[in-house]
């Protein structure tokens, strides 16, 4: 039967395109999670109609089958759990249409961002969504995973500019949704329902993105803090202030720890928060968004405030985020990164919250991210080698998503569910939600083929088999 | 067996254990861009040297494959967050691979090359294919064998091996002033064999500065295009040697006008299980050691000239993931006879590679044809560097661009401003 699969595949997509060597299954098992699943097989895939054709052989032999971006989700969305064919989109990667005058783009799925980005900009017009991995991450996997970035605070994250999608359905047909036009009311939104579902209800070949025009420039700014108080109230008196930053991203204490000895700009020790804010807009108005945003945060217990003149210093400013993430290392050897979102006025509430979880439980959780739409990056750090360690972090991350959720938050803002965060789905949504998910999963894909084992936990309850009202009473 | 002075595969199993799959290497690595499968890139190779090492997989044809996808470049590790050595654990497995099985299977991915009529009209005009008669001039461990061996390289067009080479040209020892050091210059295949007069150049600039200079005739290839098609023993014979070569004379520096030896003989041997590091230690690139002894100033003294030559840089690989990439735009920044413009992609690799485009010769150039629209946005009529293996790369991927743009050592601009 294997043969034969494979047969049908080389028949669709070519031999080179049809990859079934050890090896090859090695190099497709992981994504960013770092966990390891085999494949059975591996489809490089060119045009919607070769998704659509694989697509179909999958759903008659009720095989698993897994949309692969550039494998850089953090929750595990493209890992064959249990085996199958993981479809890989990455070959897909044609701009097919930048449209000047209705400010839109048409995409294939593997473009990945930042070149869109680069050749939007090119005409003067800007894709806002920036996740830290848009060098590297596909459009693709952006709408699966509805990702978002420092930007989203003032710009919204992905699913705010996808206008519409060509999508193959699980059961291999070819269906579009949306289209090239802000306003659209013609029957239910599927693109909306797409977005975000982590591709378990169809592949999208295709997507129709919003632009914006690229705003005129931009005023970065890194803020020293006394406390980390200070620098979470300053979050919400500048949001109190009406002023919406382009970006509001944070670092606590622990986080500065990780970066002072490599960061370029000097942290000094009583530094214990740091917020990068960046403003964009009419050049003539930054300065003064820039006085407003300081009078509103003197209070706080400032240090030190540093305003980028020029671009070489912006990103110097950069650069201090981006080195945030490989230097937890340093701390412990295993890392558990969540990515939290409360309400962006409970941040301050938020904060303390992780502070007693870690003095309670004695382990080093580093709190980093865009405090700006209350998205948290919460990183505990441990090592899993230390005895009794694995149920210890069981119990962190039940209290710190239970606190996320205790002040109306999420416990995830952009990385997905996938596989690992199921398990937590039901401290935030209730039976009849998560259900009401699961009866649309079922209804789209009869035979469960796409992306199976993800989003949803096997334990939850299943839909009851829908019954026929003509069926004879016995 | 004796143990090798190159690192094995298990000797990188710590560095290997490090790599968390984030990703960020397909942003950087030249072949993922064109190939765009996971077994190209970074990521997807570390995941196969971790594989090896745990035995879920042996050295199978796939695998060879894989690992043969690779120019070990290093742009992949400069941006790596944990700074995985991408280009040396691929080194080991294309070590273990010829151990196990012998150098002639590397071959083994050898795409078949098809003819370009069109290419073959351009031919004429711009280059000629190395002829097999004058690779009699060049020695049996020179790199330049494996590079550009004509059989299979078609349609490349490459430069004429001179007729006299360096050593033909400049003498072994040249006294300086007393009050300056001795310098040595080492200069690979390609200077000494095929661009004789850059080496040329760089001996006069030397000679001028005051400094005593050395340029033993023991000296050999650096050994990159050994490294790079997984010949070990080779790359031992030749660090041997080229070290050796040195010792002769007592000498401050060891300055290379070639980017890759500059890695090889400077990065590459360091990582060696031998105590190289006296040696490796000296090893410099010409613009480094020009900017240090004041030359970089008084270019930038000298009258600008009326009639100026538009040039671009582009950054060998071997000096972009050194940080090397700041002095060669100050060099040609300063010099009184060139428009300096920076360009698109000016970073992004040639696609040289080692040995890479004897093998995947139409993935070479589809990853040398990425810097054209950049190349041409920029308007440079010159685009320099710091590498004749891109030299000669760059101006093989100009020429099947039909664009009219040459590709030059950024030594000529320097000595023709001197002149
Ligand atoms: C260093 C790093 C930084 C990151 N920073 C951010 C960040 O700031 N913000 C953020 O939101 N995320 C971030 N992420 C997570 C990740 O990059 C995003 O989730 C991204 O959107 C995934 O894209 P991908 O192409 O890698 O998708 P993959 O990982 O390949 O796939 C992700 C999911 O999408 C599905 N999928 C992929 N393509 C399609 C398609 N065409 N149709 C349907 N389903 C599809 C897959 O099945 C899977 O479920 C980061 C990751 C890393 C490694
Ligand atoms: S960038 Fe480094 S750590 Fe990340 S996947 Fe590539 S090799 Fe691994
Ligand atoms: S060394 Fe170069 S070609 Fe090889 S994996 Fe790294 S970036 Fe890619």
């Amino acid at each position: 039967m294997y043969d034969q699969l494979v047969t049908e595949l080389i028949d669709i997509v070519g031999k080179d395109n049809v990859l079934t060597a050890m090896s090859d299954r090695i190099t497709h098992s992981y994504d960013a999670t770092q966990e390891k699943h085999l494949p059975d097989v591996v489809v490089y895939a060119a045009s919607t109609e070769e998704v659509s054709q694989v697509v179909k052989i999958a759903n008659r032999l009720k095989m698993p089958l897994l949309p692969r971006g550039a494998g850089s989700g953090f929750t595990g969305g493209t890992l064959p759990v249990r085996g199958g064919i993981v479809l890989v989109l990455t070959k897909m990667d044609r701009i097919i249409d930048i449209d000047t005058e209705n400010l839109t783009a048409e995409v294939e799925p593997g473009v990945v961002t930042a070149e869109l980005q680069r050749q939007v900009e090119k005409l003067g017009l800007f894709y806002p969504p920036d996740p830290a991995s848009k060098e590297f991450s596909t459009l693709g996997g952006n709408v699966a995973e509805c990702a978002g970035g420092p930007r989203c605070v003032k710009y919204g994250v992905t699913k705010d500019y996808v206008l519409g999608l060509e999508v193959v359905t699980p059961t291999g047909d070819i269906i579009r949704t949306g289209g090239r036009t802000l306003k659209n009311v013609v029957g239910y939104d599927l693109t909306k329902l797409f977005v975000g579902s982590e591709g378990t209800l169809g592949i999208a070949t295709k997507i129709i993105l919003k632009l914006l025009p690229k705003p005129a420039a931009k005023k970065t700014m890194l803020v020293q803090f006394e406390t980390i108080d200070g620098a979470a109230k300053s979050v919400s008196a500048i949001i109190g202030a009406k002023i919406i930053p382009t970006t509001l991203e944070f670092m606590d204490a622990a986080t500065i720890n990780c970066i002072r000895d490599v960061c370029t700009i000097p942290l000094p020790e009583n530094c214990q928060a740091v917020l990068i804010i960046e403003v964009d807009g009419d050049a003539q108005l930054l300065d003064k968004q820039v006085e407003q945003i300081l009078a509103v945060i003197k209070p706080f217990g400032i240090l030190h405030t540093k305003i980028a003149v020029t671009d070489e210093e912006s990103e110097e400013i950069w650069q201090v985020r981006r080195i945030v993430s490989p230097s937890l290392r340093k701390i412990n050897p295993d890392k558990f990164n969540e990515d939290i979102v409360v309400p962006r006025s409970k941040v301050p509430d938020m904060i303390r919250a992780l502070e007693k979880i870690a003095a309670d439980y004695g382990v080093v959780i580093v709190n980093f991210g865009h405090a700006g739409d209350g998205n948290i990056h919460v990183n505990v750090m441990v090592d899993m080698k230390e005895h009794g360690m694995e149920a210890k972090i069981e119990k962190v991350m039940d209290e710190i998503f239970g606190a996320a959720v205790k002040l109306r938050g999420a416990i995830s803002g952009e990385h997905g569910i996938g596989t690992s965060k199921a398990k937590y789905m039901n401290m935030e949504l209730d039976i009849a939600t998560i259900s009401y998910m699961q009866r649309i999963k079922a209804a789209l894909d009869p035979n469960n083929i796409l992306n199976p084992g993800k989003i949803f936990l096997e334990s939850y309850p299943q839909p009851p088999a829908a019954v026929s009202i003509q069926e004879p009473r016995k | 067996m004796k143990k090798s002075k190159n690192k094995s595969l298990r000797d990188f199993e710590k560095v290997i254990r490090e790599c968390v799959k984030c990703g960020v290497c397909q942003a950087h690595c030249p072949t993922y861009q064109v190939i765009k499968k996971e077994g190209a890139v970074a990521r997807g190779k570390i995941a196969l040297a971790a594989a090896l090492l745990d035995g879920e997989t042996g050295l199978e044809e796939r695998l060879q494959q894989d690992i043969s996808m690779c120019l070990m470049c290093g742009s992949c590790v400069s941006k790596c967050p944990n700074k995985v050595p991408t280009h040396g654990i691929v080194g080991a497995i294309r070590r273990e691979i010829t151990d196990n099985q012998g150098l002639s299977l590397i071959g083994k991915g050898v795409s078949t090359l098809l003819g370009s009529p069109v290419l073959m009209k351009t031919l004429g005009k711009s280059g000629a294919i190395l002829a097999p008669l004058l690779l009699k001039k060049v020695p049996d461990t020179s790199g330049l064998r494996l590079r550009f061996p004509s059989l299979i390289m078609k349609d490349r067009t490459i430069p004429h091996i001179a007729f006299r080479n360096l050593f033909d040209r400049v003498p072994e020892f040249i006294e300086g002033r007393a009050d300056k050091p001795v310098v040595g210059f080492f200069a690979g295949c390609a200077i000494t064999y095929v661009y004789p007069e850059i080496g040329e150049m760089m001996v006069a600039i030397l000679q001028r500065m005051g400094v005593s200079v050395y340029v033993p005739r023991s000296q050999q290839c650096c050994g990159i295009p050994a490294l790079s098609s997984g010949n070990g023993k080779l790359v031992e014979q030749l660090a041997e040697t080229n070290v050796g070569a040195f010792r002769k004379k007592e000498v401050r520096h060891i300055i290379t006008a070639c980017a890759s030896c500059n890695g090889g003989i400077g990065e590459y041997y360091e990582t060696m299980t031998a105590d190289y590091h006296d040696f490796t230690g000296k090893v410099i690139d010409f613009s480094v050691f020009l900017k240090q002894q004041g030359l970089f100033a008084e270019l930038a003294g000298m009258d600008k000239w009326p009639e100026r030559i538009k040039v671009t840089y582009h950054d060998p690989c071997h000096l972009k993931i050194q940080g090397i990439t700041k002095e060669p735009r100050e060099l040609l920044r300063a010099l009184p006879n060139v428009d300096f413009v920076e360009m698109e992609s000016a970073s992004t690799c040639c696609g040289l590679g080692g040995t890479f485009s004897v093998y995947h010769y139409e993935e070479s150039k589809a990853i040398g044809a990425r810097k054209i629209p950049g190349l041409i946005e920029s308007g440079a009529e010159l685009i320099a560097t710091a590498c004749p293996g891109c030299i000669i790369q760059l101006q093989d991927i100009i020429n099947h661009a039909g664009l009219q743009v040459r590709a030059g050592h950024i030594l000529e601009l320097i000595a023709e401003a001197l002149k």
